[in-house]
């Protein structure tokens, strides 16, 4: 735990030997007559909880009390009790809350997935408003640049843009981090919250063509990666009609059968437009007839009932996904 | 459901689950030693550990092990006077650990002991407006604890006290267009959360809201090659995955769109052979969190000599039907 030291107060005596406790009596853990669970607990860990729930059970909502809470913290951030205590105190103190932030943040860089520091920080910058804004799409920038898929990060960030504003760079910010890794479904995620509920886009509809654009280059550049293949179909979404009937779609899928590798999302869409009623040309036979690995199967008659067959062979550990897609074809596929 | 002899004999061949290994690292878990990280980190979380070690216990066969006397006297001594339990005696109660009490009392056959409208009641306390639920007094949202409480109140008999159409159409807002389920709205698809969901509309009886082809397409692509499962795409695999994403496709009738032989085999390699338990992944340290996941999961995939568990309750099979059917 050396990287929290920084974090410690300077003078590291015991509770019990420093002046200023003197006057609390100290409650220890009742952990009923028979324990079913008896915990050893380590000295320095118990002294402190002794402390801590003779000052919580007195309420006193104190700068010692504040000082406090930050011990029990470092022995423990995933305490609830000692979350909600430390909102008490700040309240009742007055406290300043951009500091407040400051103090999440240091915490935070060794719990980055701990439930109560990031609720904390929300309670934090719901207080202090739109204020905080700026401040917490940097800190959330931070944690994302450490690990982009930290969830906790994300659902804070989408409840800031939501609640505080700041939307005007978050369609570059997703772009940059997929420019960083193509394959970080986060950021995909984050990508259809911005187009869809941005205030200062126009929406679905009126993102869909720049968004295609985009979305085509990225699957062209990585076919194998499921992220766009999903966004690219929820672009469509609730449309299906556009969903058969725009060319770039059914040609993003031609392209990448051709190229005959990495093509199983390709098919996979494939079927889903036929499934919705593309009425497919030759071209698209021929790609798919090119892909059969095996002569000896009899050549289906439907497009959609080889394209089933194909990935059936192709993508063994989901055959029974694939032979369930067969059997259940509409007439019209 | 149909008798999958074959899987069960690849099963037996692929090498034994080491049961009294895994029974024995349960029950020393719960006699935690002396400066034990573990012990500190989880003192909050008791209740939630003593959940995960007694139903691996049950589902192992080896429940009459405990006290169940003692826990029960102990877990009477977390209850707040909210109605809600606490991870621990005298900490704040949290719909976590609500849950986590009911269900060790549901299996050790001591739900009587509850005055069931003032723990139902505490719940019923948590639904938001818009149909959401939180988890304690201070508000934090999530679809986990919708499904908490719905699964909490439906042990107890008690759902009617709830708006139930506002919590099922507030879980349906949090549906992604990949079929699976964030923790708020927007949020990005993840297993864990979609078991939420999914146990959730299942508790409700409403799974024909959801879009099982899709969102059972999304749960059978987190197999990876090693045979794991993991909970977002381009992740990697996690023994807890086999609770989440399993239980899932089971409830929508999708499990067998996932190769179960090469799940097996991931479980199976997860376990410390020597001194029991099961880790998140081959060769890391084990925990009681995993070793329950491992547990369930390979439950679910009908190993043989390990009770059935109830994939919306995650409670054994016969302890769901002893709350529902009396028997």
């Amino acid at each position: 735990m050396d990287s929290d030291d920084d974090l410690r107060p300077e003078e590291m005596l015991p509770l019990s030997q420093r002046p200023e406790w003197s006057d609390v009596v100290p409650i220890p853990q009742d952990d009923g007559p028979n324990p079913v669970v008896p915990i050893a607990y380590k000295p320095e860990f118990e002294e402190t909880m002794n402390y801590f729930r003779a000052i919580y059970l007195s309420d006193e909502r104190s700068p010692r009390a504040l000082q406090l809470t930050h011990l029990v913290i470092l022995l423990n951030p995933g305490n609830y009790t000692v979350w909600h205590f430390r909102r008490l105190v700040l309240e009742a103190l007055n406290a300043d809350l951009d500091e407040e932030l400051d103090y999440v943040a240091r915490i935070a860089k060794k719990n980055t997935k701990n439930y109560q520091i990031w609720h904390h920080r929300r309670w934090v910058a719901e207080k202090l408003g739109t204020n905080a804004m700026a401040k917490e799409l940097q800190f959330t920038r931070k944690i994302l640049s450490l690990d982009a898929k930290n969830y906790h990060a994300w659902s804070h960030r989408q409840w800031v843009l939501q609640a505080l504003g700041g939307w005007e760079d978050e369609l570059d910010y997703c772009g940059q981090l997929l420019q960083d890794d193509v394959f970080n479904n986060s950021a995909w995620n984050q990508r259809y919250f911005v187009i869809t509920r941005s205030p200062l886009l126009g929406g679905l509809k009126s993102m869909r063509e720049s968004e295609v654009k985009y979305t085509v280059e990225a699957i062209l550049a990585n076919p194998e990666n499921e992220s766009p293949w999903r966004y690219l179909r929820g672009l469509y979404k609730g449309d299906s009609q556009s969903w058969i009937n725009d060319l770039q779609v059914s040609s993003v899928c031609l392209k990448v059968l051709n190229s005959k590798t990495n093509y199983i999302f390709a098919l996979s869409v494939l079927l889903d437009l036929l499934c919705d009623g593309f009425q497919a040309n030759q071209e698209f036979i021929d790609a798919v007839t090119a892909l059969r690995t095996s002569n000896a199967d009899p050549l289906d008659t439907d497009l959609a009932k080889a394209v089933c067959s194909v990935l059936e062979h192709v993508d063994p550990i989901r055959v029974n996904y694939w032979t369930y897609r067969k059997s259940n074809l509409p007439v019209s596929a | 459901m149909y008798c999958d002899c074959k899987l069960i004999i690849l099963m037996l061949q692929m090498g034994e689950l080491a049961v009294d290994k895994h029974v024995k690292y349960i029950l020393s878990v719960q006699k935690k030693r002396k400066d034990s990280f573990e012990a500190v980190v989880m003192e909050h979380l008791t209740m939630n550990g003593a959940y995960w070690g007694l139903t691996t216990l049950d589902l192992l066969g080896k429940l009459d092990v405990v006290d169940s006397e003692e826990i029960t006297e102990w877990i009477i001594q977390c209850q707040h006077e909210s109605g809600g339990f606490a991870g621990n005696i005298g900490h704040d109660p949290h719909i976590l650990y609500t849950l986590s009490a009911v269900q060790v009392l549901a299996l050790l056959d001591k739900l009587n002991v509850l005055d069931v409208d003032k723990v139902s009641n505490y719940i019923v306390g948590l639904q938001n407006e818009d149909g959401s639920f939180s988890g304690d007094m201070w508000g934090e949202v999530d679809t986990r604890f919708s499904y908490i409480a719905l699964c909490c109140l439906s042990l107890l008999h008690r759902l009617d006290k709830i708006n139930m159409e506002k919590a099922v159409n507030y879980i349906l807002s949090c549906k992604n267009v990949d079929g699976g389920f964030g923790c708020i709205p927007g949020g990005e698809s993840h297993a864990g959360q979609i078991f939420c969901c999914v146990g959730a509309l299942a508790i409700t009886g409403s799974l024909h809201l959801v879009d099982k082809d899709l969102l059972g397409w999304w749960l059978c692509e987190r197999q990876v090659k090693s045979g794991g499962l993991n909970g977002r795409p381009e992740k990697l695999p996690d023994v807890c995955y086999s609770w989440w994403v399993l239980s899932s496709l089971i409830m929508i009738d999708r499990v067998h769109w996932i190769n179960k032989e090469k799940l097996v085999k991931f479980i199976l390699n997860c376990q410390d052979k020597d001194n029991g338990g099961i880790s998140d992944r081959p060769d890391d340290a084990v925990d009681v969190f995993h070793t329950y996941f491992g547990v369930a999961g390979l439950s679910l995939l009908e190993y043989p000599g390990v009770k059935a568990i109830d994939p919306a309750y995650a409670l054994p099979v016969d302890v769901v039907n002893r709350i529902f059917l009396g028997r």
